[in-house]
């Protein structure tokens, strides 16, 4: 499905389904030089489960056009003006990483647009060190690289994908491979730039923080406080994994998401 | 310093890529999940899987956890985003071809290829409405100038069949690439031990796995690898990852698994439809081949260049055929892309032609007489009567097939035993 957006197309990903604007919607935000299909795995069945399903590329990311937004705020701002575009008065957002925090803003700073929240490998502040930011701002593959072994669980990387026959440490690399030039780099420093401490105690909708007990990127720790701030937020730790659980345990993570959003969805659809 | 991403290395993934030890008995090999199916938790649990909206197994057809373990593991050794096992090499190469393309359509593929393969291409895929053209392995401008607007892959072997003709593989790749086209790989002689298509351009890479993958010559398998590189979408000529799929509620591959469209769709189309899938046993006996398989790879390589020194000083041999000789037209090439060795199956020729290629495969003791390659055992064919067979005289001599051909598979015995076999039955093929 195609959107335009400050006159550039935006592509959402629907789970094959036709968008009904007579149901209620769950919105999905990828992180950093990723697209839509990091949620390959959870969309879907949110849009065989009653819920429109926007799986989308931010600007410059995927099949969306425009170039990357440069502020989580402008990200989140631009979240809204996707939900006029499609009509949508108020979503369920779910946000990775970077996309956990456009999520975050968007519900601290537009609240009525908000129905829940779903945050996953999230943090107030995700300080992005020398060591990435140096190759990602010279487009060294080593940004991929490091992004790809720091994100993924050191028992995800020998493998075991739920979906038959993926290779964890090839899906994501070449996902982000597929960014144009300076969006990694342009991603990460909105993320390093980003504090999202007002923005979470402005939160007034149902909240599910989501963490990996070994995550490098936003570490536990990181996620508890978050989820700590956010007021009468819920959270789940999923022991042994990483920064990319929703590959790592795609069913851990859609029933974590599953358990949270459906019944709020079956409240905002009358059911 | 930059830092170090620390990814792990070919031998660790060999032993551990795509398994953990199994959560609920502890056992640390990769056990044989010898079922037909998995039982669901209800029936919503049913219709995801079924519906793709959820990971996990449902029929053996289609995926079986045995059989997953070797598709990562060979996926992880050859960089490969992921793969589907097989029945064997012929219904990889099947599947990727049912997965890419329609009716109407046109392959340009190597002349020099395994016989199997090209009766495939030659004699029965035309009568699916498919057809192909061959062309000079060595030659990247011959796959350019026979590309038709309805040409939908180009397709090579590594180190050709039977003259190991070695690929100019970025140069292939970059014509495919040139023309929206992917580029299809049979790794098979080469195994990602010495060589890695992905890493010079290659899309897809196919293997035989009943060869050096297993090694023991007691199971037969095949496999597709998505390297996940190329732009189904920006090509625009592949349809049945781009478009809409009515055989699953509407699913458009590439705008939901984005660079996975190829492997996702080989699977939940090629093996629910077609199903030519490879058993949990025989994934279990593959696996323990790729086990060893880069220890295996060295001492093939040792051992094949003992013998082909042997051969090469020998009044009863006219010629050897190996990329790693000056003589071989592809020397210099071979020394850039395959430094750690080009295998261990290669070509020579003897002296009186065909009868004395009779003498010789029936005098040799060590070496069975065999159509297979790749086995820890040593192996010998000639494959004028055998494997190429159904080539006529103008496609044997394009694919480089001579009646004096003998080919080796050079195995893991001790070098000196293959040698002294050899020379007792390159005199028997000189007796009158």
């Amino acid at each position: 499905m195609e959107l335009q957006v400050d006159g550039k197309p935006v592509f959402c990903a629907t789970g094959g389904k036709e968008f009904d604007p007579a149901l209620p919607t769950t919105l999905f935000v990828h992180g950093a030089s990723f697209d839509r299909t990091v949620w390959k795995l959870q969309a879907r069945y949110f849009a065989w489960h009653g819920s429109n399903v926007l799986a989308l590329d931010l600007p410059g990311h995927g099949r969306s056009g425009g170039a990357p937004l440069e502020t989580i705020e402008a990200m989140a701002d631009w979240l809204v003006r996707v939900l006029d575009a499609a009509g949508v008065e108020q979503a369920a957002l779910v946000g990775h990483s970077m996309g956990g925090q456009v999520t975050l803003d968007c519900a601290g700073r537009h609240g009525a647009r908000v129905r829940a929240l779903a945050l996953l490998g999230g943090a107030l502040a995700i300080p992005v060190n020398s060591a990435l930011l140096d190759p990602a701002a010279a487009d060294d593959h080593l940004a991929f690289d490091l992004l790809n072994v720091w994100g993924y669980g050191r028992r995800a990387q020998l493998g075991g994908h739920r979906m038959p026959g993926l290779w964890m440490m090839r899906g994501g690399l070449r996902v982000m491979e597929r960014a144009a030039k300076g969006v990694l780099y342009t991603d990460l420093a909105a993320t390093n730039a980003y504090d999202g401490g007002a923005a979470a105690a402005a939160v007034n909708c149902p909240t599910l923080v989501v963490i990996g007990e070994k995550d490098l990127m936003t570490p536990a720790k990181a996620g508890r406080v978050l989820a700590e701030t956010i007021p009468d937020a819920v959270s789940v730790i999923f022991p042994g994994l990483g920064h990319i659980m929703l590959e790592e345990d795609p069913d851990a993570t859609l029933d974590a998401l599953r358990d949270f959003l459906i019944p709020l969805q079956n409240s905002a659809a009358g059911r | 310093m930059a830092a170090d991403p620390k990814y792990l290395r070919p031998d660790t993934l060999g032993l551990h890529a795509g398994q953990r030890p199994d959560p609920l008995t502890g056992a640390r090999a990769v056990p044989i999940y010898q079922t037909t199916s998995f039982v669901f938790d209800d029936t919503e649990h049913a219709a995801s899987l079924f519906n793709l909206e959820r990971a996990g197994h449902i029929y053996s057809r289609i995926s079986n956890p045995t059989v997953a373990v070797l598709e990562e593991r060979i996926s992880a050794l050859e960089g490969g985003l992921g793969a589907v096992c097989t029945a064997s090499g012929q219904a990889a190469l099947h599947l990727a071809v049912a997965t890419l393309m329609d009716a109407g359509s046109h392959i340009v593929s190597s002349a020099s290829i395994y016989g199997g393969s090209h009766n495939l291409f030659a004699h029965t895929l035309p009568r699916f409405g498919i057809e192909t053209s061959f062309v000079d392995a060595r030659d990247p401008n011959a796959y350019a100038a026979a590309i038709r607007p309805n040409t939908r892959l180009l397709f090579g072997e590594t180190l050709g069949n039977p003259g190991l003709e070695v690929m100019d593989m970025a140069r292939v790749a970059s014509v495919a690439h040139g023309n929206g086209l992917p580029l299809l790989i049979d790794n098979t002689f080469a195994t990602p031990c010495l060589f890695r298509p992905f890493d010079h351009g290659a899309d897809l890479v196919m293997h035989s796995a009943t060869k050096f993958l297993g090694g023991h010559g007691v199971a037969i398998g095949g496999v597709i690898v998505d390297g996940g590189v190329f732009d189904w979408e920006a090509s625009g000529k592949f349809p049945t990852l781009t478009e809409p799929y009515a055989g699953y509620h509407g699913l458009d591959f590439a705008e939901e698994f984005g660079p996975g469209a190829f492997i996702m769709r080989a699977r939940a189309e090629g093996m629910r439809d077609f199903g030519a899938c490879m058993s949990p046993a025989n994934a279990f006996y593959i696996l323990q081949g790729v086990e060893t398989l880069s220890v295996r790879m060295k001492r093939h390589v040792e051992n094949a260049r003992a013998v082909i020194a042997f051969l090469e000083s020998h009044a009863a041999v006219t010629w050897v055929s190996y990329p790693e000789l000056p003589s071989h037209p592809d020397h210099e090439l071979a020394a850039v892309l395959l430094p750690d060795g080009c295998g261990s199956i290669f070509t020579f020729g003897i002296k009186g032609g065909r009868d004395a290629g009779r003498k010789f495969i029936e005098a040799v003791e060590l070496f069975s007489h065999l159509a297979n390659v790749g086995d820890a055992k040593s192996l010998v064919i000639h494959p004028a009567s055998t494997t190429h067979q159904q080539m006529d005289a103008a496609a044997l001599k394009t694919a480089g097939v001579g009646e004096d051909m003998v080919r080796l598979s050079v195995g893991l015995e001790d070098a000196a035993d293959l040698i002294d076999d050899l020379a007792r039955a390159l005199k028997a093929s000189q007796r009158a």
